[in-house]
């Protein structure tokens, strides 16, 4: 089996390769590459992004990547990270960016008049460290983890989803969807990767994961 | 149930190698840098803080060796100071696996590095240090250092702090120049004055030397993580106490 990890010059990849090869072992090849044939032959497919989502688009664009990253959304387990996530709905408040619509909804920025705490104290953005992750529907790729278990995040901007696709929810202060999934695609806001053991659970499901 | 405060270890490395000593005097091997680094993983550390305190330029480039072992098998967020003079230090620090470069002395001598390592590796990926004392009797008003706190620079360290996150950081590591070694723990009020002032994240460093300087760092200098050294390099406490202690306490912690 062979999992691809797409390229497209955005960022710090080097966590995602590792993590992703540890929890392969013997199970899967995982390759990085920015390789339209190697994306399109690949079994999975991990999209991730770092950075101002309006630069992730344009560089994914200027990849010649994108028929490639949408017909392996179509097709196969595909597991968007933190602003590959956050590209796969259709607008962002971080600027004009013509994403990809794979999910309907915006990507918002957390309102600056809301950032206060229950104790009356500013909450700092970005939203940085370690948070808990509640579940709000069963997903394979959530088995053996704790229900409010903390991953990290780093973000100043969080999926609005428009349809009911949200599987995990956190909250800073308000809830927000953490992950969303629909068919065979499950996306994450934050960072598996740098996540410890919980995170390295995920991405061994995914690893596992038939899509189903 | 909301975002836990964070506890982060410090190593010193100098020529590829984690080292730990009082105030750079008497420096010793502290062991290997993976086994170091997932040591505090296994502790809970939230996050590891890797400063560079090699003296020659010679072997600079060995902290990207480190880094890159670490970040192979240590999955938390990783940071690296020390010594970083341009973008394309940062480029190197993140491609050899740090999550965050920290920006300390060249911040103030060329601040255009802050403003363009932000907009090229985005926000998140750059911190700006802080070295800070108060030039007043009555600790309120506190001025920048730079070089390892022996150069004044006239700035005030809470302007300084503002204009660096105009200019892109994403968060600010404090450290209390004048509690640095001294066990007695963080500067509150200047802590508290910057953390206050700014919308971004603030580590607060400098000065910790027992558990209950780390929970005031939090309640009453408001930062939104603490950074320590000694007190766990030297085995007096592991991290998972220093959480333990900062619950006690009605902090939220990641446990």
């Amino acid at each position: 089996m062979k999992i691809a990890i797409v390229d497209y010059g955005m960022g710090n990849l080097h966590s995602v390769v590792k993590s992703m090869q540890l929890v392969a072992a013997e199970h899967a090849e995982v390759v990085l590459t920015a390789d339209a044939a190697i994306i399109d032959a690949a079994d999975k497919v991990v999209f991730p992004g770092q950075g101002a989502m309006p630069d992730c688009m344009a560089h994914l664009q200027e990849s010649g990547l994108i028929a490639s990253v949408r017909r392996a959304a179509a097709e196969k387990p595909f597991l968007g990270i933190c602003v590959g996530a956050q590209l796969m709905f259709e607008r962002s408040e971080e600027g004009p960016t013509d994403s990809l619509g794979i999910f309907k909804g915006d990507v918002v920025r957390f309102p600056a008049e809301k950032m206060v705490d229950a104790n009356g104290q500013k909450l700092k953005v970005p939203h940085m460290g370690w948070n808990n992750m509640t579940i709000r529907r069963e997903h394979p790729l959530w088995a053996g983890i704790a229900d409010g278990e903390r991953f990290y995040f780093v973000h100043s901007y969080h999926f609005a989803p428009a349809e009911d696709i949200a599987v995990i929810e956190s909250a800073y202060p308000y809830t927000f969807a953490a992950a969303v999934a629909r068919d065979h695609i499950f996306a994450i806001q934050c960072h598996p990767e740098k996540s410890s053991a919980a995170g390295l659970k995920l991405l061994q499901n995914f690893v596992h994961w038939n899509g189903n | 149930m909301p975002l836990a405060k964070r506890i982060i270890p410090c190593l010193d490395v100098t020529a590829g190698r984690v080292v730990k000593g009082v105030n750079f005097v008497g420096l010793r091997d502290a062991g290997d840098p993976v086994e170091i680094a997932k040591k505090y993983n296994d502790q809970g550390a939230d996050e590891l803080t890797f400063l560079d305190i090699t003296a020659s330029s010679d072997n600079r480039d060995l902290i990207l060796h480190v880094i890159e072992a670490v970040a192979s098998q240590v999955f938390i967020p990783l940071t690296v100071g020390g010594g970083v003079r341009q973008v394309g230090d940062v480029r190197r620090l993140l491609n050899a696996g740090a999550d965050k470069v920290s920006i300390n002395t060249t911040a103030v001598t060329n601040p255009e590095v802050v403003r363009d390592a932000a907009a090229k590796f985005g926000s998140q990926a750059i911190v700006v240090a802080i070295d800070a004392k108060a030039v007043n009797d009555d600790n309120s008003r506190w001025e920048v250092f730079t070089h390892g706190g022996r150069k004044a620079t006239g700035l005030d360290a809470v302007e300084w702090a503002l204009k660096m996150q105009d200019y892109g950081a994403g968060e600010i590591l404090l450290t209390s120049m004048d509690r640095d070694g001294t066990k007695i723990g963080f500067n509150l009020p200047l802590t508290r004055a910057i953390s206050d002032a700014v919308n971004i994240p603030v580590i607060a460093s400098g000065g910790v030397g027992n558990l209950q300087h780390l929970v005031d760092g939090v309640l009453q200098g408001h930062a939104d993580a603490v950074l320590a050294a000694s007190i766990f390099h030297f085995g007096e406490y592991t991290v998972r106490e220093a959480k333990e202690a900062m619950r006690a306490a009605g902090i939220e912690v990641r446990l």
